[in-house]
């Protein structure tokens, strides 16, 4: 219609700053190379408001052709029937077949056995580190790698060494008022002692008790007891704690690594550490989904486009994220990319969010938790009442009648 | 005040209608003509809407076509009333609105008074006391969050001088709606102050000096000439804030998110989380309708008291 008769293939996005710049690379890397297509990409802001304008743009029959989704979000979408089951031949005539992933990030993109999102990478909570700040608390050993930590009391009473050195803080992280930090480091914890939120078809809760609370102790120890992490910091805030050197310790996504490069930081990157007997960390993943109702032709553009982006996802690698295209990650360019493909390994060892209609990244269920723990670790609500506060608020979420 | 006004008309419109009933019909027919786009549009926008609300709280509806339009009754109503996150979050927003309301007009009214007395270069305190409110919220809110961040923030490190410097203004449960009040002060209070800067200068200026001459003193002439002749001023001014005080979400959504753990989340935030990020339309549609009736009360209530101080 637009641009002289040239097809156009509508994308949805949620990706600003370096994420966004990436993309665009990668946008004008699939222009090059189809002269015979038109692109317009349009980003939108990040959380619930996008998947809410993602989900009614698809029920009111004018979605974009591709859209990225969280894979976390699967479980408000796909049963809705608001996303095209994508079929293995099909991804496979365009080099994205089912043999190009991992198996259980191509598991991640099924629900009930059908695909319904092409991966583009996993994005966990990792530990990043001061070099030179952990240097002088002597943590390193001789080539200047962090010595592994493990179990609760090693890593507090590293934290405390860092804290020493910088005079401010050990830790930075951001526990206050973030729609999902404090889920992301709680889920961590939790899994790693193989706790489980929610029964397989989300109509039970299976909150364990004593696991829960010891991962909130942990979490509270940090602020109240340990005093390595102030409970006031916020995502702007730990980010600058970090980067100014007040913080020998880092937990977030891997997805500030270039900020800190930008920066010249001395500072390199590792998984999330085993504190309670497992690396495992939480994690989501990127995805290409196809929004139910698109017609045969623009279905087969949008892969052409999805393949293009994966072939291309080196650069998306740049920002931290792990790819999930396999082909990319046997690249020596990835192996050598530093810090990056440092925490590579940790791609498997992920817990993805319990599948419901109320979970997933910028979801109610991650709103409610970090609200929660916010104040745990502001000493003021128990861990305890905290995880029966945790517990009340989930089953009133099981109860809600799906609106799905 | 309305009814002896019109009733006092009336023998003149009589007067005007003997002129014939054609002439009038015609001027009718115009002044209908003039309203009708207005109308077309409000019934749309307006109408239409508040009227698919009341229907939908009693269905299941959502935002994703499920649910349907299946009449339930009063069960979106029943599990509304019995959970306490509604209730709180409906004290929250009365909580702001009792907390911001008095600031808001005190601030506006002293601030306006004192420029009123200025002679020289007063566009430059009518323009800085006037130009946060032409920020947008999203400006406004970054702005306060930067300089409430713990820490290195702005007002921490003054604070720090004296010894205060660890407070958790966004961050701890008991703070975090003052801080959000002092925010919001800030950032309108300039409408008001242009308000009552406007009904400052319609006073009539030989009303002070017949009082100087009487041997009145400032603190006399304000409060025998300058706050009686403001009251109708002052009662828009309360009717507008309290209605603007009721519809607060904004700010609040960009500063804390409701939060610290829905310390601060207002109604609004309730039912934009209910049906925006849960998809449950049917049921949001029910907490708007009881917060619809919530504003209705509050508004009738404050115009008949208000309509009774300005008679009397």
């Amino acid at each position: 219609m637009i641009g002289g008769g040239k097809q156009i293939v509508t994308f949805w996005n949620l990706f600003g700053g370096g994420d966004g710049a990436r993309l665009g690379t990668m946008e004008s890397k699939f222009r090059k190379g189809h002269p015979d297509l038109g692109l317009k990409s349009i980003t939108l802001a990040w959380g619930a408001p996008y998947y809410t304008k993602l989900a009614m743009a698809t029920v009111g029959g004018s979605p974009p052709d591709v859209a990225i989704m969280h894979i976390s979000r699967k479980g408000s979408f796909a049963p809705a029937g608001l996303l095209e089951p994508l079929h293995p031949d099909e991804l496979s005539r365009y080099g994205i077949g089912p043999d190009k992933y991992l198996p259980e990030v191509l598991d991640s993109a099924k629900y009930q056995g059908k695909i319904y999102a092409v991966p583009l990478d996993t994005h966990p909570f990792v530990q990043y580190y001061n070099v030179d700040v952990c240097k002088k608390a002597g943590l390193l050993d001789s080539n200047d790698k962090l010595k592994p930590l493990q179990g609760p009391d090693e890593i507090i009473k590293a934290l405390k060494k860092a804290k020493e050195v910088t005079g401010a803080w050990g830790l930075s992280f951001y526990p206050s008022n973030d729609p999902s930090g404090n889920w992301r480091l709680f889920y961590s914890l939790y899994s790693q002692m193989g706790g489980k939120i929610l029964s397989p078809d989300a109509k039970e809760v299976v909150l364990d008790q004593s696991k829960a609370e010891k991962a909130l102790e942990f979490m509270a120890n940090l602020t109240l007891d340990a005093k390595v992490l102030p409970a006031s910091m916020d995502y702007g805030g730990s980010v600058a704690t970090f980067q100014s050197g007040q913080a020998g310790f880092y937990w977030n996504g891997e997805w500030e690594v270039t900020t800190f490069q930008d920066a010249k930081m001395n500072f390199n990157m590792v998984p999330f550490p085993n504190v309670f007997g497992s690396h495992l960390a939480q994690a989501d993943r990127h995805s290409f989904v196809i929004p139910k109702g698109v017609d045969p032709e623009s279905k087969k553009r949008s892969l052409e486009f999805i393949s293009s982006m994966l072939k291309n996802s080196l650069t998306w690698a740049k920002g931290g994220h792990i790819p999930a295209y396999q082909p990319v990650l046997d690249t020596r360019a990835y192996r050598s990319l530093k810090p990056q493909s440092n925490y590579a390994s940790a791609a498997k060892d992920v817990v993805i969010d319990p599948v419901a209609w109320f979970s997933g990244s910028g979801s109610q269920l991650e709103i409610i938790a970090s609200g929660i723990f916010q104040v745990v670790m502001a000493g003021q609500l128990s861990p305890t009442k905290g995880v029966n506060q945790f517990r009340n608020d989930l089953q009133k979420l099981v109860n809600t009648p799906k609106p799905i | 005040m309305a009814v002896q006004q019109s009733s006092r008309q009336a023998p003149l419109k009589r007067g005007t209608r003997a002129e014939g009933t054609g002439t009038r019909w015609r001027d009718e027919l115009i002044g209908w003509g003039f309203v009708a786009p207005f109308l077309v549009a409000y019934a749309i926008f307006l109408i239409y809407p508040v009227l698919r609300m009341f229907e939908m709280s009693f269905t299941y509806n959502s935002l994703v076509g499920a649910g349907g339009s299946q009449f339930l009754g009063l069960a979106n109503y029943k599990e509304l009333f019995s959970d306490p996150a509604f209730w709180s979050s409906l004290w929250h927003t009365a909580l702001f609105t009792i907390l911001s309301t008095p600031p808001l007009v005190i601030i506006a009214l002293v601030f306006a008074m004192l420029t009123n007395r200025i002679r020289f270069a007063q566009w430059f305190f009518r323009f800085t006391f006037f130009a946060p409110f032409i920020l947008p919220v999203s400006v406004a809110a970054l702005i306060w969050i930067w300089l409430y961040q713990p820490g290195f923030g702005l007002i921490s490190s003054y604070l720090g001088v004296i010894g205060l410097g660890n407070v958790g203004w966004l961050t701890d449960a008991n703070v975090a709606m003052i801080s959000i009040v002092i925010m919001t002060v800030w950032w309108t209070v300039g409408f008001n102050f242009v308000l009552y800067l406007a009904g400052l200068q319609e006073i009539p200026r030989e009303l002070y000096d017949a009082a100087a001459v009487d041997g009145a003193t400032p603190l006399a002439q304000t409060r025998w000439i300058t706050i009686p002749l403001l009251k109708r001023t002052t009662i828009l001014v309360l009717t507008l804030q309290i209605l603007a005080s009721l519809k607060v979400f904004d700010q609040i959504y960009i500063m804390t998110y409701g939060g610290p753990n829905f310390s601060t989340r207002p109604v609004i935030e309730y039912f934009y989380d209910q049906g925006f990020t849960n998809y449950r339309v049917g049921f949001a549609s029910a907490v708007s309708a009881v917060f619809f009736f919530v504003i209705l009360a509050a508004s009738v209530a404050w115009f008949m008291y208000s309509n009774r101080r300005e008679a009397a």
